[in-house]
């Protein structure tokens, strides 16, 4: 009983650090539609802040100032942020801000290293709040009374907020309907960049609050985020209250779980999540969402197969790409090799983003799904290389086909943090059933048959998988069952009418995705030679919604461009700096404003002004430069001719 | 293939000719791989361990004449990018070996990669056993005292100790498994009345220490194996401390002692730990005498155990250059078999039967000095007492 009592109480004190992170994200999502990543970087920034400042200022008056002061900091920096970046991009496809606030958080890991140093800081004992309380015989930490009774507190206050001033109206009718808000004159500007920093001082006052109870240290970003994400999404997006609930039961599940099960807490956020938006496809507290804003089919120019001229230049891509081995080294033909792998998983998750309006957040489960299948073919079934590759699509789309049956009942957030909780519960099983797969120190010796042992050989191996595929996914979304799939994401209602069978359609999609990813996830393995859990953990997810968004969500070439110019610059900046956190996430910020459309997207624009202005549609040589830089020497093998790109795109253009 | 040997043919003869420069060059180049950015708070005091050794070793006159130049690499902390970086180690930049790595799982990609490509690696920091017994390769050799030593050091002296009832908390990934598995083995093969009453595993970074704390104390254990170090041991020893869960209870605890670690906790650290590390303040052999002094003079800071870690790993493959006088694969091995390289720790031996350096590790007790957490009654267990009998590591390693 006693026990019973004690981790009710540290369920619940845990739950108010979450709740006051989660809350945060929660607003800010519901008013501007932001997925914030740099949400638990602003929970870290407030931790060392509010570190730094405690070193200083002592005293009870000191202590409790300091950690206020973090937040209101942090929350300054916060509306620096929406100001100088986010305001830019709020036209940009949804989900193009996650790409932004991902750099962001990028950039502050290795801020916070330069700044602060790469030792874990302990700040003091909360004064007067350093001991315990002695109840029904046990010592529970007199913080932890503290946090419990803060969590509803905060809770009741953000209620206040929302319902008994003009500002939290204005910022609920924001959530509901911001089209009408602003048709009634409201300056939708400062009511985001308001929210913004209330959400980001909620965060940054949930990081200075672990000032007495954690380590401060550069890895809290990431361990928080998405806990917070899962919490907001249980509780149903943009409810509070659901927020709360859901921390409570996130909490004391695991503190319980732990009695039981004592390796539960790797994997039991997740379960609850998946659990919870199978039977409730909108969270607890969550409402239908009400219709997405613009889909992303209404505002792309039309898209079109290749045609003769186009696929001849494709071919000669594609050959000139194959004859590389001749003069690259084999250093560069290794990382050749790893690009046109990635962009084979970028592809398929473009498929399922772009042309199903599926974001994925877990599309890496599949990835590594096929680097354990064609371990598992060259290990226990002893297969030959080129086999055991394509038992990776096997077990991959044997994964998706699970998968992809719960999914494909959800759409937007709702399905990409479902995909996200599937993934972390198959990263979960790689990483804890030893036995078979290793654990986390993996399987060894995966390396490829002689004929492809040197690096020209498996580069050309390589090739002969990912062109093949990638012209396969190419031809699926103009396919008649690309089509069908493209009518779902634009319209599911009208989709139905017609009689496609949208669940159906969706699912195969998310099949064929899977297999697709499988494959470069076989051809990975061997590049490697071993296969560990962390491929397909949240970072190579990540990396893939960063290469399709980066590329531009609204274009067919985009995630070849996406995951050239993404990959060659990480492998190049981390074999190059310590700091290629920093770099790369300041690059992707600078992309992200000067191509709110992703590269391949902006380039597009351009072609089609500079041919509005030209009438004479003869292809200029200035664009086709351009577009083959895009390309990125070219190895995207199936770039559309500009000359026939600009003519539709023209054409396909609305009047104003 | 025919094909491809012609290629690779015109591929050597190509290098040849536009390279002769290199093929020359009077360098001998090592190849460090390591978790910069993923873990700076080991990797930076062990990058500057290694080059005050890298300047040691090039002001007495290098290797043969020879001057030693260390390339390195960052792997994000991820076995992938370990084995990109290693790729360009070998492939680009033309090293004759392979040196660090800090995680368990980032250490056995390299010596596979290692075996794979007939490369010769030098593991620095990887605690797994399996990098020398069960995934162990005639490539790959390793540096720092193994998660089986650490273990049979703490099993040595908890044996001692009058408690019966003992709980496990480590972290839930193959170093906390190992860890607690070989303890457990090694502990109740000395004392058969032991009784294992709980064991907790939270995730690595993701401790709820609360709840850990109190599923713990529940088990009503009379001692703790501790395996958690970093921000998890911090919060654990917070909650723990508060919660009184260590008042009366005897803590075995991995790696707390060492600097990265204890030092963090300043006035908070428990007393009276049982725990391995590194009591640079204390070590008065005339060895780590000079390593103490070189490496304050040149830093102004005082060492990690990274440095240690850095410094030594160095030394040792700078020993294995000289010897070898080559820079053959095989002549390498064949030079590191049981070959004697000095370190700040004293003399150790790479032992040949199974590649693991005969390193130690100080054992002692935790303590509080002027708000600092130290290590108190120590003393240095030489790792060649640790290690199972020859005949078990022959099971225990891939014969062939």
């Amino acid at each position: 009983m006693q026990l019973v009592f004690v981790q009710f109480m540290t369920g619940l004190a845990s739950a108010a650090s979450l709740f006051l992170v989660a809350s945060g994200l929660s607003i800010i999502f519901g008013v501007t539609r932001i997925v914030n990543f740099a949400h638990g970087a602003f929970y870290m920034l407030g931790a060392y802040v509010a570190y730094t400042l405690t070193e200083r200022l002592t005293g009870v008056f000191g202590f409790w100032f300091a950690l206020l002061a973090a937040a209101a900091f942090v929350a300054l920096l916060g509306c620096l942020l929406e100001m100088v970046l986010l305001r830019r991009i709020y036209h940009a496809p949804e989900l193009f801000q996650l790409l932004a606030t991902f750099g962001v958080t990028l950039m502050v890991e290795d801020l916070v290293l330069i700044i602060w140093g790469p030792e874990d800081l302990v700040g003091p004992r909360a004064p007067g709040l350093a001991g315990a309380v002695v109840m029904f015989g046990k010592r529970i930490p007199s913080y932890d009374l503290f946090l419990i009774v803060l969590g509803p507190l905060v809770l009741a206050g953000l209620w206040v907020l929302f319902h008994r001033t003009r500002w939290g109206v204005l910022v609920r009718a924001a959530t509901l309907d911001r089209g009408m808000v602003a048709a009634l004159g409201i300056n939708q500007k400062w009511l985001f960049t308001g929210v913004f920093a209330l959400g980001v001082f909620l965060a940054a006052l949930g990081g200075a609050l672990q000032i007495p109870r954690d380590a401060v240290n550069h890895a809290m970003d990431l361990r928080i985020i998405v806990e917070a994400f899962v919490v907001v999404v249980i509780g149903g997006l943009g409810s509070t209250t659901g927020a709360f609930v859901a921390a409570i039961i996130v909490s004391e599940l695991n503190a319980f779980g732990i009695l039981v099960f004592p390796k539960i807490s790797l994997v039991l956020v997740f379960v609850v999540m998946a659990i919870v938006l199978v039977v409730r496809p909108w969270g607890l507290f969550g409402k239908m969402p009400p219709p997405a804003q613009a889909a992303i089919g209404t505002t792309v120019r039309p898209w079109r197969p290749l045609n003769r001229t186009e696929l001849i230049i494709a071919g000669i891509v594609v050959a000139f790409v194959a004859l590389q081995p001749l003069w690259l080294s084999d250093y560069a033909l290794t990382v050749g090799s790893e690009i046109l792998i990635f962009t084979l998983f970028a592809a398929s998750l473009h498929l399922l983003m772009t042309v199903g309006g599926l974001a994925s957040f877990g599309h890496a489960a599949y990835f590594g799904l096929g680097c354990y299948g064609a371990a598992f073919g060259v290990h226990a079934a002893g297969l030959p290389m080129v086999l055991a590759i394509f038992a990776g699509p096997v077990l991959a789309a044997f994964g998706a086909a699970i998968v992809g049956w719960f999914a494909v009942s959800l759409s937007g957030v709702y399905f990409a943090m479902l995909t996200l909780a599937f993934s972390q519960i198959v990263w979960s099983i790689a990483f804890q059933w030893v036995s078979v797969t290793g654990g986390d120190n993996g399987i060894l010796g995966i390396w490829p048959a002689p004929f492809a042992s040197h690096p020209s050989g498996f580069f050309w191996l390589t090739l002969a998988f990912v062109v093949p595929a990638l012209a396969f996914l190419h031809m699926v979304i103009f396919s008649p069952f690309g089509y069908a799939l493209r009518a779902t994401r634009d319209s599911e209602l009208r989709a139905e009418a017609i009689g496609i069978d949208r669940k159906r359609v969706q699912w195969i999609a998310f099949v064929v995705a899977g297999a697709a990813a499988g494959l470069g996830g076989g051809l990975f393995a061997f590049l490697k030679g071993s296969v560990f859990p962390d491929v397909m953990g949240i970072p190579t997810s990540v990396d893939g919604l960063v290469m399709v968004l980066l590329g531009g969500i609204e274009t067919v070439l985009g995630p070849i461009a996406g995951a050239v110019v993404f990959k060659a610059l990480s492998i190049w900046l981390i074999s190059q700096t310590d700091y290629s956190k920093l770099i790369l996430g300041a690059a992707i910020v600078v992309i992200v404003l000067a191509f709110p459309k992703g590269i391949v997207g902006a380039l597009s624009d351009w072609r089609a002004r500079f041919a509005e202005w030209r009438s004479d549609p003869r292809p200029s040589p200035g664009a086709a430069a351009m577009m083959a830089a895009a390309g990125a020497g070219g190895i995207s093998g199936r770039f559309a001719d500009p000359d026939d790109v600009a003519k539709k795109s023209v054409s396909g253009r609305a009047k104003p | 293939m025919p094909k491809t040997v012609t290629y690779r043919h015109i591929l050597a003869a190509a290098f040849a000719l536009a390279m002769p420069g290199q093929l020359l060059a009077e360098d001998i180049k090592i190849g460090e791989i390591n978790s910069y950015s993923g873990l700076p708070a080991f990797t930076e005091p062990y990058r500057k361990g290694w080059q005050l050794a890298v300047e040691e070793i090039n002001a007495k006159g290098g290797i043969n004449g020879k001057t030693l130049v260390v390339i390195s690499k960052d792997d994000a902390g991820k076995p992938a990018d370990a084995v990109t970086a290693a790729n360009e180690l070998v492939s680009k930049e033309g090293v004759v070996m392979l040196t660090g790595a800090f995680f368990s799982h980032i250490g056995l990609a390299i010596s596979d990669f290692a075996a794979q490509k007939k490369i010769y690696y030098l593991a620095g920091e990887p605690l797994t056993d399996a990098v020398v017994w069960s995934k162990g390769n005639r490539y790959t050799f390793r540096l720092r005292p193994s998660n089986y030593m650490q273990a049979a050091m703490l099993a040595e002296e908890a044996a001692k100790l009058p408690a019966k009832r003992w709980a496990t908390v480590a972290p839930n990934y193959e170093y906390g498994q190992s860890a607690v598995a070989v303890f457990k083995q090694l502990l109740s093969a000395k004392r058969p009345d032991i009784e294992w009453v709980g064991e907790q595993w939270p995730p690595q970074g993701k401790i709820d220490a609360g709840a850990v704390s109190e599923a713990l104390e529940a088990t009503k254990p009379e001692a703790i194996l501790n395996v958690t170090f970093g921000p998890d041991l911090v919060k654990f020893v917070r909650e723990g401390n508060t919660r009184g869960l260590f008042q009366g209870k005897t803590v075995v605890s991995f790696l707390t002692g060492e600097p990265e670690y204890l030092d963090p906790l300043k006035a908070e650290t428990p007393e009276g730990w049982l725990t391995t590390g590194y009591p640079w303040y204390g070590i008065d052999t005339p060895e780590h005498q000079a390593f103490l002094k070189a490496y304050q003079a040149k830093y102004n800071d005082y060492p990690r155990l990274g440095s240690v870690v850095g410094y030594a790993l160095m030394k040792s493959a700078a020993a294995v250059l000289t010897k070898a006088n080559s820079t053959d694969t095989e002549k390498l091995i064949t030079a590191t078999e049981n070959l004697k390289v000095g370190t700040p720790f004293g003399e150790v031996t790479f032992r040949a039967i199974d590649h693991q350096s005969t390193l130690g590790a100080f054992v002692g007790k935790t303590a509080v000095k002027d708000g600092k957490g130290v290590m108190v009654d120590f003393s240095y267990r030489d790792g060649a007492k640790y290690l199972p009998s020859d005949d078990e590591v022959k099971k225990l390693r891939p014969q062939n």
